[in-house]
């Protein structure tokens, strides 16, 4: 299989990387190389077989108690981000104006 | 004093041959005059250090217990959050990244008394096998410095074979401890999947990733493992069972212990340089008592395809958490909120990682699930039975830890493929989630080869027990490249 320019395109948009026009024949180059050697898992017979959930057997998952365990330090947190003001997170136009 | 393992070193504070802050300062010294030939650090803290060999000089002298490895140098891999230090993950994206808490395992090394020269550089968010995809440039072999240390643990394993720090810690979700390990020629162990903590741990992809020790023994892993290992309710799949006594067996006998050899291991693509030194090995257990069988897992050849689907299927969630809002990269060129994610990860991400989250999102997305992940997920499953099947007839599993010597720098990164297949004997282990450990089994052209030893699930005491026992009768741990000595 080959990766079209659109199949890229579509990728990188739900991925939500941005990439170049002069990128996208690279990157189909790159994706279609790894799918095809991938592609050689689709040949195993793999009926009757569970999917693996936990690496280790009868492991569930474990839960916790509904109780509040930490408290999260706003401030401490939000000085990690380039733009926020008065407990906010700053970001650009959200809803385009036309 | 930089030649001494870290189990001598203790043995050495504790007998107040030497203080701890000479011994940091003598290690801060060597990364001082020779890391600008490796760059295996992204990130030093000697006032810290300093600071904290001084505290333990003084609680040594003041109590009698003290915690196992107080004052004893390490270096932690920068994939590690550290409060207060940057904490890069050899990403662009994280470049400007003050962790605001520590990792479970740096707690837990803290606690027991080490004390952290600094972070080590890897490959971008751990994806890579040579340590050039990080944004900090690539980290030198001291064997060969045109040559790569392997990766993503590539800072770790270079720090510690140059002997600028006796132990560093490593993450392996493919093979990242194992692989780095071999081609510098160092000791190091993948844990059991839940064994050590992930809290704190930057997530490449969750189901695989596991920290371990890296150091020149077998004894010293055991050492840096005790001090890592623990219950962690942070965790979610952290295993909640007493920790053995890692290095309680040490000295038994391997008289009449049996190892597997899978013969899929042993066929085309092993270098026949490297096939030689691992027949040394071979013979080695073999005096010490060692019997072997050969034995059959059908579903390897399976195991790189598997990991290619999980690993970037698993990457492209954990990193979509890096959309340039709260922490991270943020690109100054968007105008709106769709252009500021998708701006701050292309300009933060670099090519290997795009990749793989393009992988993992194709793999992931609406109609594709079914084919790749599901299938993987099954096949994964065959894989784990094989071992399981194994483990019913064998101790351990003996196999060449990486197919060939480190290569040259630049000399693998235009075929992907090629870089992938270097994980081969590696990645099946964490997908079975089992624990493994790589030993420094000789030369090949005066390059370091290692030979893995694979155990079942909670095997690290036998693992470290059958490579003390190694290490007792051979010397390939203690040579050091001569540029360094």
């Amino acid at each position: 299989m080959s990766l079209s320019a659109d199949e890229v395109k579509k990728i990188s948009n739900l991925a939500k990387l941005h990439i170049e026009e002069h990128e996208i024949s690279t990157y189909a180059q790159h994706l279609s190389t790894i799918l095809n050697f991938v592609e050689q898992i689709s040949q195993v017979d793999t009926q009757e077989i569970e999917p693996m959930s936990h690496p280790l057997e009868n492991m569930s998952q474990r839960m916790r108690e509904d109780k509040v365990t930490e408290i999260v330090d706003r401030d401490v947190f939000q000085a990690l981000s380039a733009h926020h003001e008065a407990g906010l997170y700053l970001v650009p136009l959200v809803i385009d104006e036309k | 004093m930089h030649q001494l393992t870290l189990s001598k070193i203790v043995e050495a504070l504790n007998q107040k041959e030497f203080s701890s802050k000479e011994i940091v300062s003598h290690y801060l010294d060597r990364i001082q005059k020779y890391d600008t030939q490796l760059n295996s650090f992204i990130t030093l803290t000697p006032e810290v250090a300093l600071k904290k060999a001084a505290e333990a000089d003084a609680l040594r002298q003041k109590k009698h217990d003290y915690p196992p490895l107080l004052g004893v140098p390490i270096a932690q891999k920068d994939i590690f959050c550290t409060e207060g230090i940057k904490t890069t993950c050899g990403s662009k994206m994280l470049d400007n990244f003050i962790a605001p808490y520590n990792a479970t395992v740096v707690n837990n090394m803290n606690q027991a008394g080490v004390i952290s020269l600094g972070k080590t550089n890897m490959d971008e968010f751990a994806m890579g096998s040579s340590n050039e995809t990080s944004y900090y440039g690539p980290v030198k072999n001291p064997w060969n410095t045109q040559t790569v240390p392997g990766g993503s643990s590539g800072g770790s394993a270079a720090a510690v074979a140059a002997r600028l720090v006796p132990g560093a810690t490593g993450t392996d979700t493919g093979g990242s401890i194992r692989q780095p390990a071999a081609l510098c020629g160092i000791t190091g162990l993948k844990p059991t999947y839940g064994l050590v903590s992930r809290y704190g741990m930057i997530a490449f992809a969750s189901s695989l990733d596991q920290a371990g020790p890296m150091a020149q023994t077998a004894e010293d892993c055991g050492l840096l493992l005790q001090s890592m290992a623990g219950f962690d309710p942070l965790d979610s799949t952290s295993i909640e069972k007493p920790l053995p006594n890692f290095n309680a067996e040490l000295m038994s006998s391997l008289k009449g212990k049996t190892f597997g050899l899978p013969k899929e291991f042993f066929q085309a693509g092993l270098d026949s340089s490297v096939s030689k030194v691992i027949d040394e090995a071979i013979n080695q257990f073999k005096k010490l008592g060692v019997n072997f069988k050969e034995i059959s897992l059908p579903n390897l050849a399976h195991s790189v395809p598997v990991y290619y689907v999980v690993a970037p299927a698993e990457c492209s969630s954990n990193l979509s958490r890096y959309d340039g809002v709260r922490f991270g990269h943020c690109s100054t060129q968007a105008k709106n909120l769709d252009e500021l994610y998708k701006f701050s990860r292309a300009e933060g991400f670099g090519s290997e990682v795009k990749r793989r989250i393009m992988i993992g999102t194709y793999a992931l997305s609406s109609g594709y699930y079914d084919a790749y992940y599901l299938k993987a997920q099954k096949l994964r499953q065959k894989i784990a039975q094989d071992f399981a099947l194994a483990f019913k007839e064998v101790d351990l599993i003996l196999s060449p830890t990486a197919p060939t010597t480190a290569f040259k720098i630049g000399a693998k990164s235009t075929d992907l493929l090629e870089m992938y297949l270097q994980d081969i004997y590696t990645i099946a282990v964490n997908l079975a989630g089992l624990a493994a450990i790589s030993l420094p089994a000789g030369l090949a052209d005066n390059m370091p080869v290692g030979v893995q030893l694979i155990g079942n699930h909670f095997s690290e005491p036998q693992l470290l027990n059958a490579g003390h026992q190694f290490q007792l009768h051979t010397s390939h741990h203690q040579k050091t490249p001569i540029d360094f000595a």
